[in-house]
């Protein structure tokens, strides 16, 4: 466990390159319109997996279905962890929170009359163990279990550098702030997996260097496997192992950047080839 | 005026008190609601017992709605529920009246826990229409039961604690008091720990809170269960304390007064609800009094009275929640903040 950790951050007991999660010819349709088709996506082990496409292309959508919030008409999303098979559009997204999917949201879903604190200890919900009962007397048992949480949520807090508004409600911080506490609320669940849904959608040049570098972090020191959507391709090119890019619901490239770039669908999805020669 | 607060462990940076002074304040407030009963007279006494018993069943609510954002319009039903299982077990069994109002507590935390059920579907105003529903079902189930006696009151034994009458104005003081110390000690207690942090979570923002491993449906279910308990427990606390149960105080205008109550007093704040208990039973009885006085010495206006009486609480309310959305607990708040700096606020 790097620096001093009291807990592992990450909770998949899988080797580096083997297969977790395995999406397969999934279909997900929203009455006519037809977010995704057919998609099949293998996600690694301590890999950084990158989902890209213009807007509208149905990458949310996809992250939707891993986290149980959308529930695919097709297909399978199979998760290994701990020598477990999951179906995981079977399960709802609590079940799948228990699992250590953690993820994050395009638009902050942050609890924003919480405090940090709150906000990421709501993160460690299911590794606590107090109830109905035992909460209302506090002392004892569920003080020990809280404060035992609070070190491992500090140990993050410390990761991300936040240490300054910890006590602060989140609905009064900043933007850029406020993603990062969101990506600290992921990493309290001790994830197996972590999504995230554009962390660095509307940052400047230094918050979005900030944020790559926690994202390497966890990656690298943790070994913490990322699904990431972003639209800053400098940023995707440089962190992702693998790149899978989707264009109204369809799969059109994936591979290594180097391949992904060099792919005529993905080249003509982006710069609008066909609108260039009409 | 203090320089900082430097804690050196998380047990004391967590404590709800975390200055001896702050521990101070409440053992003396403790002390002086202890001293009470012995220098009020009995019209005091009966204001007390009324904010505490008002002060519960507002707790009870503020879990529900203000903690958890599941807005309820069934309050006077759930305590009809309370009130009238401790008056029945009381009349027809002889339970004695403690263990009724434990009964009592459990069987309307069932009760709400299952009008509770439609809040995974429904959110907001359309579930404010559910939980309204579930309290014009408790009102007729109560009117057309056999057993309930209807519309006519329902007569309970005289409560008592070893021999001696308990529901004296200064016998039930005590009841009161120390059932509202043990509310208000479990809630603030369960909002610092996991089930009251998923609870405030669900209000926030529910589908962040699904995905972080919250379910839904069984902390919505939890939520209406323990509001209903402590609401059964102020239900089944009136009827003893009043030795008569009649529907007609937990009709739609009680359920409406306890949401007015936990708005004005502080909503999502266990504190909040005491102050809005001791607002929304004050103010109507000075206005009482004043309305008295003033009818003796302008008896013209005596008829009037009742309605300027009406009249100035909604306003006061009114006035109150346009200067005030956040209520009484955020005034005291800003008045504690404002005196802890003062006199070099910078």
């Amino acid at each position: 466990m790097p620096r001093g950790f009291s807990h592992t951050l990450n909770s998949s007991t899988l080797q580096p390159g083997e297969l977790q999660l395995k999406i397969e010819n999934v279909s997900l349709a929203f009455g006519g319109v037809q977010a995704l088709t057919d998609v099949s996506l293998e996600v690694r082990q301590s890999a950084i997996t990158a989902v890209i496409g213009p807007n509208g292309a149905g990458k949310t959508s996809l992250l939707n279905c891993i986290s149980g919030l959308y529930h695919p008409q097709d297909g399978r999303i199979l998760f290994y962890n701990q020598g477990n098979e999951h179906e995981l559009t079977k399960l709802k997204p609590y079940q799948i929170a228990k699992l250590g999917i953690a993820r994050s949201f395009q638009n902050i879903e942050l609890f924003k009359h919480m405090t940090v604190l709150d906000n990421l200890m709501l993160g460690r919900h299911n590794h606590l163990k107090s109830n109905i009962f035992t909460g209302g007397l506090y002392w004892g048992k569920t003080q020990k279990e809280e404060v035992e949480n609070r070190f491992f949520v500090e140990d993050i807090i410390d990761l991300l550098e936040i240490q300054a508004i910890r006590k602060q409600a989140v609905g009064t911080l900043s933007y850029g702030l406020q993603k990062r506490v969101e990506l600290g609320r992921a990493l309290a669940m001790q994830p197996s997996l972590l999504i995230l849904d554009e962390p660095m959608a509307g940052m400047n040049a230094e918050e979005k260097e900030d944020m790559a570098r926690f994202v390497l972090d966890v990656n690298e020191e943790h070994g913490v496997s990322i699904i990431i959507i972003e639209h800053d391709m400098g940023v995707v090119m440089d962190i992702s192992d693998h790149i899978a890019v989707l264009d109204f619901g369809l799969k059109i490239g994936d591979g290594t950047p180097d391949e992904v770039q060099r792919n005529p669908d993905v080249i003509r999805a982006y710069l609008g080839e066909d609108l260039a020669i009409m | 005026m203090e320089s900082g607060i430097f804690h050196t462990t998380y047990e004391s940076d967590m404590a709800l008190r975390r200055t001896p002074w702050m521990r101070w304040r409440i053992y003396i407030l403790l002390v002086l609601l202890a001293i009470f009963p012995f220098v009020a007279n009995n019209y005091y006494l009966t204001l007390a017992n009324q904010i505490g018993i008002v002060a519960i069943a507002a707790i009870g609510l503020n879990i529900l709605t203000g903690f958890t954002g599941q807005i309820s319009l069934g309050t006077g039903g759930f305590m009809a529920v309370g009130a009238y299982t401790s008056g029945l077990l009381a009349a027809n069994l002889g339970l004695p009246w403690w263990l009724t109002i434990i009964i009592a507590s459990i069987f309307t935390a069932l009760v709400g826990g299952f009008f509770g059920i439609p809040s995974l579907r429904l959110k907001g105003l359309y579930l404010a229409m559910a939980t309204l529903a579930s309290q014009q079902i408790i009102e007729w189930a109560i009117i057309r039961s056999p057993l309930t006696g209807g519309v006519e009151a329902l007569v309970l034994p005289m409560p008592t604690v070893f021999g001696r009458r308990a529901n004296t104005e200064f016998g039930f003081y005590w009841v009161i008091f120390i059932i509202l110390i043990l509310v208000v000690f479990y809630a603030v207690n369960l909002f610092r720990s996991k089930i009251g942090r998923a609870f405030i979570a669900i209000r926030d923002q529910d589908i962040a809170a699904e995905v972080m491993g919250v379910n839904l449906f069984r902390y919505k279910i939890l939520s209406f269960a323990t509001s209903s308990f402590i609401i059964g427990m102020a239900g089944g606390m009136l009827a003893n304390y009043r030795g008569i149960v009649s529907f007609e105080r937990f009709t739609i205008e009680a359920s409406i007064f306890y949401l007015a109550v936990i708005i004005i007093g502080g909503m999502g704040s266990v504190s909040g609800s005491i102050y809005g208990a001791i607002f929304m039973t004050l103010v109507p009885a000075i206005l009482t009094n004043l309305g008295q006085t003033l009818g003796g010495s302008i008896p013209q206006m005596a008829k009037l009275i009742p309605f300027i009486r009406q009249g100035v609480f909604g306003l006061t309310i009114i006035i109150f929640l346009i200067f005030e959305p956040e209520g009484l607990a955020k005034i005291w708040r800003d008045i504690k903040d404002y005196l802890r700096l003062w006199p070099f606020s910078y």
